[in-house]
């Protein structure tokens, strides 16, 4: 294997893991783009997708597919409860307030869930044969491309909805300004809900592509993923759908780069060297124009 | 009006206090003139909670057998178990809860090396003699300073010995020239045995021509394992946990990685199996305690099947080695006061325990033999016994 096979070799390998964080920073990015709220319960959101995935399969007998869609469903339910019940009475409060529930609740589901579930590694029961493709030395994933494919095909779905279905109008609108919206007869409430319903529907799909494809969760498998998922919304420029995907997508370059030709000890450093550098010299990231807060 | 405050604050302070210690005086419950109280600290939750749970169960069937040969010096063994939630604070306060709540006479456990170096501290302080059934750092029993730790001993071989046979392996029966060395940076278990490994292999006349590093927790290794490939190593050592390496070894062979990859007792878990799967583990090698497929070991493998309704892991064997243990040196005590039972500890001799004999050596570690396995076609198979060279 020479180093150019090499090097593509690692592009590859960046990719598919940046499709993850990809994935998990679409539902970061659209939260944060409606409602201001660095939502940091959203690492452990696609914990409980993926656990809802791995019983809808070995309990409940479904396939993958049916299996994603259970646990879209079930986790855009707790996403709604977890808007309602720990960030909704804060809707006026200082923004750090929403900010510490929302560590508050991560905490809450890693904990919970490690009480309910055991604390133990769970393993996911092999789904997909082992399809791979082989150009020359080069090995690509099946299931890899499956990860980027969805998470393609989920990034156009949602700007559509975001940019050209009324409900989006909505969103747009109460993000923008949201007593505004109100007086124009936008139902905020119901509107930030299907907000957070949609962002966590999409954690759940992270959840179980990454137990698909790793073969093992447990209840702390949301906390680094989710750190680095709000690095890619960040370095894509956090509110807007297509930075996401192409925060996530560096990242991960980036870290198999790193980890390829630096040292693999030095990965996790490089992202959130990243996070510092982004936050430093552009904070509005890649896509994010630098706007002045208005007076 | 702040100093108001603070008064009221201190008040409801010391009456906190106060109570507490009364509440811990009630606590504990007194020792029956006809029992010895051995504790256990174990690993019941947590991530390394597997470990613990069958060390454990291995350590209860060594002391039932004893109660119903009629008990040690004309008294009955009574375990305490504590969970240290697999964290080394939490075995702290499992080990002072058990010593001075609960009057032990001897700790056994916890099982992984640092939740013991945790609590040895306490334990010495308190003159009560620790025994580690699966902790295999040599730290555990030497302290920083190069002392033997008076207190604490184990039942297991130790880390240096398990790189030692592993790089004797790899280049007297696989005939390895080059290897690359892949550990858990998080893990001092990792950390030292690739060391050792590297110092052996490399004396043995092999070369180390990588050297690559991971973190617990990790979900994706393809990035270092491209890099290693090209190094096109004859063995790949992976001294690392179960979980870790189970996606290792997937991984690796998802890119196209086939030469053997070696390992340590961290393998030693079906969960391996589950999350590798049986077609990526062929050719994976790791030393490890004792098999299963032993005539030795037989016995015990039939007495533990009967009490718990599946078959030991080598863990269960080594909780039920200390179990043993402890059990003989109480009876040479003659006593059951605590600094009677190190001595006696420290004396042991051509000891027949579950998996082997065992003899205590000068730094509280047992010389012991290690067998090394082959994973192949779901199954494991025996392919060496393996003597460490004596310290």
């Amino acid at each position: 294997m020479d180093f150019s096979e090499q090097f593509l070799q690692q592009l590859i390998n960046g990719l598919s893991l940046g499709s993850i964080y990809a994935l998990i920073a679409l539902g970061y990015t659209m939260i944060y783009g409606i409602i201001k709220l660095i939502n940091f319960a959203h690492g452990d959101v696609y914990m409980v997708g993926a656990y809802i995935g791995f019983f809808a399969i070995t309990q409940g007998g479904l396939g993958i597919f049916p299996a994603l869609v259970v646990s879209m469903l079930v986790t855009g339910i707790l996403g709604i409860v977890i808007e309602r019940l720990a960030y909704k009475p804060l809707r006026h409060a200082p923004r750090i307030s929403l900010l510490i529930t929302a560590i508050g609740v991560s905490f809450f589901l890693e904990y919970t869930s490690m009480y309910f579930v055991s604390p133990t590694p769970r393993t996911f029961p092999t789904l997909m044969g082992d399809v791979s493709i082989h150009v020359g030395d080069l090995i690509i994933n099946g299931q890899q491309l499956l990860i980027l494919g969805i998470t393609m095909v989920l990034m156009v779905i949602l700007t559509y909805i975001v940019h050209r279905t009324k409900i989006g109008k909505a969103m747009r609108a109460a993000s923008f300004d949201t007593e505004t919206a109100q007086l124009m007869g936008v139902d905020a409430d119901r509107v930030i809900s299907i907000t957070f319903c949609i962002g966590s529907a999409l954690a759940a799909v992270a959840g179980v592509l990454v137990g698909v494809y790793y073969n093992s969760i447990d209840p702390l498998m949301g906390i680094m993923p989710g750190l680095k998922a709000f690095v890619a919304a960040v370095l894509g420029g956090i509110g807007i759908l297509p930075g996401a995907v192409v925060g996530g997508l560096i990242l991960g370059v980036i870290e198999a780069l790193v980890a390829g030709f630096i040292s693999s000890t030095f990965r996790d450093a490089a992202a959130f060297a990243i996070l510092i550098l982004v936050l430093l010299f552009r904070p509005a990231g890649i896509f994010g124009k630098n706007t002045s807060e208005k007076v | 009006m702040f100093n108001k405050k603070l008064k009221r604050v201190a008040a409801l302070l010391s009456g906190t206090l106060l109570l507490g210690t009364l509440l811990a005086g009630c606590g504990g419950e007194e020792a029956k003139s006809d029992e010895i109280r051995i504790g256990a600290n174990f690993e019941m939750t947590g991530n390394v909670a597997n470990y613990g749970n069958a060390s454990l169960e291995g350590l209860k069937l060594a002391l039932k057998e004893a109660n119903e040969a009629g008990g040690v010096n004309g008294k009955t063994l009574k375990l305490i178990q504590v969970d240290n939630k697999s964290e080394a604070s939490e075995s702290v306060n499992a080990a002072t809860k058990l010593i001075s709540e609960d009057m032990v006479k001897a700790i056994i456990g916890p099982a992984v090396t640092a939740n013991v170096i945790a609590e040895s501290q306490v334990a010495t302080d308190n003159k009560v003699p620790v025994l580690a059934p699966d902790a295999t750092s040599p730290a555990v029993t030497v302290g920083e300073d190069g002392k033997v730790k008076d207190f604490i001993f184990r039942s297991c071989f130790i880390d240096p010995q398990q790189g030692d046979v592993m790089a004797k392996f790899a280049a007297d029966n696989l005939k390895a020239k080059t290897a690359v060395v892949y550990v858990d940076n998080s893990s001092d278990y990792s950390k030292s045995l690739g060391q050792v490994f590297k110092e052996k292999f490399t004396a043995a006349g092999g070369q180390v021509v990588m050297e690559e590093a991971f973190l617990q927790k990790d979900q994706d290794f393809k990035a270092t394992l491209t890099k290693i490939k090209t190094a096109n190593a004859d063995v790949i050592f992976v001294p690392a946990y179960y979980e870790e390496v189970g996606k290792i070894v997937k991984q690796a062979r998802e890119l196209g990685v086939t030469s053997p990859i070696l390992g340590t007792d961290g393998w030693d878990d079906v969960k391996v199996a589950d999350i590798a799967g049986a077609e990526a583990l062929n050719n994976t090698f790791f030393s490890t305690h004792y098999s299963d497929k032993d005539e030795s070991v037989k016995g015990f493998i039939d007495a533990y099947q009967k009490e718990y309704g599946h078959a030991p892991n080598v863990f269960a064997a080594l909780g039920y080695d200390a179990g043993r243990l402890i059990v003989d040196a109480l009876k040479r005590a003659g006593t059951d006061d605590p600094e009677k039972i190190r001595d006696a500890l420290a004396t042991t001799k051509d000891l027949q325990v579950g998996t082997g004999t065992i003899t205590m050596d000068k730094n509280h570690n047992p010389i012991k033999q290690a067998v090394i396995l082959e994973n192949k076609g779901g199954d494991r198979v025996m392919v060496a016994k393996i003597m460490p060279e004596a310290e």
